[in-house]
């Protein structure tokens, strides 16, 4: 009886550190999950705005004749703003699928949504862009479509 | 003209590219084990699809269509009209990988599609 006295408290202690480790786990996934989700949406559109601006840097794209390519291409290469955008755009990638081995993809897509949105508030930001009230509209309307999307189930079980 | 070839190819030859790759990664197989050395076989394995060459080409062909595309155009314009690629995602889902599109996700394209015209309209 003594014995069965000293067992349950006991039991009881391991149950409560079990709980205790697995909310503290729980917990430490909730801050990755968030802070590469963070990361995806500042790198993603950062990308594309440095990408941007390289390339604005880089001039005009002459294709034509062919022998003028290779310049070209050589203008558009030596562009520091380029090669952040593209390291940018790698980290988005990097992270995307990180956060995609543990986190529900349905979880992860309608953060993508909010890149449209920044996408156009670092272009008007960083580099100045004239956006309209009505673009701002557009891209909100966008957004809200992208988060839709991202809603709905994943996996489609029945196939047509 | 140039705008519109461009735009075109960001977004079909993107879908495209995302089409195909899933149809190729379908082919492989659902992914469960996320050591590095399983990934690493899991890439050599897709390489051997045809369909994952033809995808990689095709995003290829999108991301320079892009740069040039934003060597004259705003940031601010074209990555929201990008998002057209939602609306041909769905199409390509139902027509090329038989996927059944919900009503739900029907909607969010259209709000895109809706968003699009908007971002189109108020262009300086």
């Amino acid at each position: 009886m003594a014995a069965q006295a000293c067992i349950i408290p006991l039991k009881m202690q391991l149950v409560q550190s079990m709980l205790t480790r697995v909310m503290k786990s729980q917990k430490s996934l909730h801050i990755k999950t968030f802070l590469l989700i963070l990361v995806m949406v500042i790198t993603g559109p950062l990308g594309n705005v440095l990408l941007s601006k390289g390339m604005k840097q880089a001039g005009s794209l002459a294709l034509w004749p062919p022998a003028e390519v290779p310049h070209t291409v050589a203008r558009v290469l030596s562009t520091g703003s380029l090669w952040l955008g593209i390291a940018s755009l790698l980290t988005f990638f990097l992270a995307n699928i990180l956060v995609l081995s543990w986190a529900d993809y349905s979880f992860v897509q309608p953060a993508s949504s909010m890149g449209y949105g920044v996408s156009a508030l670092l272009g008007y930001f960083m580099l100045g862009e004239p956006v309209s009230p009505l673009r701002w509209v557009g891209i909100t309307i966008i957004c809200l479509g992208v988060f839709v999307v991202g809603q709905t189930q994943p996996q489609s079980l029945e196939h047509s | 003209m140039v705008e519109a070839v461009l735009f075109a190819l960001i977004i079909v030859a993107g879908t495209c590219g995302e089409l195909c790759v899933s149809r190729a990664m379908k082919a492989v197989g659902e992914v469960k084990d996320f050591r590095p050395l399983a990934i690493a076989r899991v890439i050599l394995r897709a390489l051997r699809v045809g369909w994952m060459w033809a995808g990689v080409g095709l995003m290829a062909l999108a991301f320079f269509s892009l740069l040039g595309a934003l060597s004259f155009l705003n940031v601010s314009f074209v990555v929201p009209v990008t998002a057209l690629s939602y609306v041909s995602g769905a199409f390509g889902a139902m027509f090329f990988l038989r996927e059944r599109v919900s009503p739900r996700r029907w909607a969010g394209v259209c709000l895109v599609a809706i968003g699009v015209t908007l971002v189109f309209l108020g262009r300086r």
